[in-house]
């Protein structure tokens, strides 16, 4: 002790050191569980499913004989999907690019960031109910159930996402720039459309990719303003298939083989979720912005 | 307005005309408008939900609604206690698994696994949070319920002692739903964990190892008293998460509007009414004002729930800052008491 030596650590310090490591690493281990479950069953149930008339045909409805691929489906969701991007991504770009640049530590933008951070918990099935009886019920823009409708509600979900991840993108853009741009008399909308959106960018796609990931998913919301159609549809203010609602759908089925096509649609969907998320992985790592 | 960049003075050579600096206030303004529009967006939304749900408060009172227990439509009974009590069970059963399995994986990947797989580790992770709800609900029916009910069976029969534990298993069931809340939730609880074991000061790591402590002692006396704040927000963050999810509890908590007496029992919950019975309902006024006011509610209760969890959050830093605070005050006020 003397000589600045602790003393040896007891046999039953060790146990439960070595107990507490090992508890960790089985916690880590059963979290990953249910991802290989999950994807493992899937691909059973699901990849026996495709083929080309898979995704060649629309389902038909029918309970017994032929019932159909899910064409309809993959092409309501992207979309559906689409729309929602074309709506949320700029807004909530907007926003975000206020809140760093104009807004900045101000009371309001306080406020708008509290906003924010509510409507991130809102459950989606609330935000379908809210468009349903705000658009649905009104008849507004045609009647009843309208794709445009989905893609509004989806949009409701996404706007927050993109709102607060850009937000954190734009903040990391180092000031210095910016000074530089105003300092050679670039009025503000130059310095934003030159200088910090560009130096931005691929953190801004990042943001927006994981929250069209999250709305693709979505079901919820669909439910109550689109309902599901049958055939290919490109009229938007038509009832519309897609993807999440099928397999919800086809679960409820009696039918074996209706069930069975919504383990491909889900395998469908999940490929499609992941391949949006892993790309918005890949651009993330070439973003010269890191936190 | 505001002097903008690139002038000197008040009236310099350099400032630029008004008509030059129009694309600027347009910007500002529209972004401006933008922000606050999210601000009407919200307000419109929760009145036009609470105006929605007026009928049913009137026909049986917001009290009655909320805290009697007869979810009874065709009898024009709205009680949705039973409803509540589902999505609050099913919650905490989701925070009982998920949130210590979160909190050790963050703990794991942040201190104890090689460098190497850090990232891939929170990788797979994450993707838990890319499979949607539908497809968690869709593998809890057709996976999940068959496969665990002879485990349930056993765990109901020797566990019966214990409350809320026992008699027969039903295949879709609070427990069930919990165990997939769970799964959906450790994604977002474990990022926010991770974040928040990893701001802790690299001295109090080395001071406890220093002082001789063991990894886990370390984790114990370092880590985790000073993230705790931050984990109990996750946790609640997971919570708000939990009481929301929609699809995957309406095909897997059996929709039945009763309160169970046990975990293994069916239940319904305020998302899965909304989701299961808004088709039947929309042709009835009084109906899909009760649906309305069960997304009222819901959305109240998540709204405190997440403001909670914030502040929870938030009072992680203030609170390590008011008791350095208190503590020299307490030095410097018991210095003079001591001398006199």
């Amino acid at each position: 002790m003397s000589t600045g030596i602790l003393p040896p650590i007891s046999a039953r310090r060790r146990r439960t050191d070595r107990l507490m490591s090992g508890l960790f690493y089985a916690a880590t281990g059963i979290a990953l569980v249910p991802l290989l479950l999950i994807i493992g069953y899937l691909i059973k149930e699901g990849a026996s499913q495709f083929s080309a008339a898979f995704f060649t045909t629309d389902p038909t409805g029918n309970f017994a004989g032929d019932i159909g691929g899910i064409r309809s489906a993959v092409l309501g969701t992207i979309e559906m999907v689409a729309i929602a991007t074309l709506i949320s991504v700029p807004i909530g770009i907007a926003v975000a690019i206020w809140l760093v640049e104009y807004g900045k530590r101000s009371k309001p933008a306080a406020i708008i960031r509290y906003l924010i951070d509510v409507m991130t918990g809102v459950p989606s099935v609330v935000f379908g109910l809210f468009i349903y009886v705000s658009l649905v019920e009104t008849g507004i823009g045609g009647s009843g159930f309208a794709a445009w409708k989905g893609s509004v509600a989806i949009s409701l979900l996404m706007l927050p996402i993109v709102a607060r991840s850009s937000e954190v993108v734009l903040e990391l853009v180092p000031n210095g720039l910016r000074e530089s741009a105003l300092a050679l008399g670039a009025p503000r909308w130059r310095v934003i459309a030159t200088v910090v959106l560009p130096t931005a960018l691929p953190g801004l796609i990042t943001g927006s990719l994981l929250a069209v990931a999250r709305g693709a998913g979505e079901t919820a919301p669909l439910l109550f303003t689109v309902q599901a159609a049958m055939g290919i549809n490109f009229n938007l203010s038509e009832r519309m298939n897609s993807l999440p609602l099928e397999i919800f759908n086809d679960v409820q089925s009696s039918n074996p083989a209706v069930v069975t096509r919504a383990w491909g649609a889900a395998l469908t969907l999940v490929l499609l979720v992941l391949a949006i998320t892993l790309l918005a992985r890949i651009v993330a790592g070439r973003s010269r912005l890191k936190p | 307005m505001t002097v903008e960049a690139g002038s000197v003075g008040e009236r310099s050579m350099l400032e630029r005309s008004p008509m030059a600096r129009l694309p600027d206030r347009a910007l500002r303004w529209i972004l401006t408008a933008l922000s606050f529009g999210i601000l009407l967006l919200l307000v419109y939304f929760f009145g036009k939900l609470s105006l929605e749900s007026v009928d049913v408060f009137q026909h049986q009172g917001i009290l009655s609604f909320v805290f009697s227990n007869d979810w009874n439509p065709s009898k024009s009974q709205f009680g949705g206690l039973a409803l509540l009590f589902g999505s609050v069970a099913t919650a905490l059963i989701a925070l009982v698994i998920g949130v210590p399995i979160a909190v050790a994986t963050a703990v794991f990947i942040v201190e104890l696994c090689p460098s190497r797989l850090r990232s891939p580790l929170t990788i797979l992770v994450e993707l838990l949070a890319a499979v949607p709800s539908v497809v968690y609900g869709l593998w809890g029916v057709f996976f999940l319920i068959p496969r665990l009910r002879p485990f349930e069976q056993w765990a109901a029969d020797t566990f019966s002692f214990l409350p809320w534990v026992g008699g027969p298993v039903a295949g879709p069931s609070y427990f069930i739903a919990g165990l997939i809340l769970a799964i959906m939730i450790i994604p977002v609880v474990s990022a926010i964990s991770r974040e928040v074991i990893s701001t802790v000061p690299t001295d109090h790591k080395e001071a406890a190892l220093a002082l001789g402590a063991t990894r886990w002692e370390m984790i114990r006396t370092a880590i985790l008293p000073y993230s705790r704040s931050g984990i109990s927000g996750a946790a609640m963050l997971g919570l708000g998460r939990a009481l929301g999810e929609t699809i995957a509890v309406t095909l897997v908590i059996g929709n039945a509007a009763v309160i169970g007496h046990q975990i293994f029992d069916q239940g319904y919950s305020l998302a899965a009414v909304i989701a299961n019975e808004f088709g039947e309902a929309s042709a009835v006024p009084l109906y899909s004002s009760a649906l309305f006011a069960c997304g009222l509610l819901l959305f109240i209760v998540t709204l405190v729930v997440n403001g909670l969890a914030r502040y929870i959050v938030s009072l992680g830093d203030i609170e390590r800052r008011v008791e350095r605070a208190r503590r020299s005050e307490r030095k410097s006020a018991a210095a003079p008491g001591g001398a006199a």
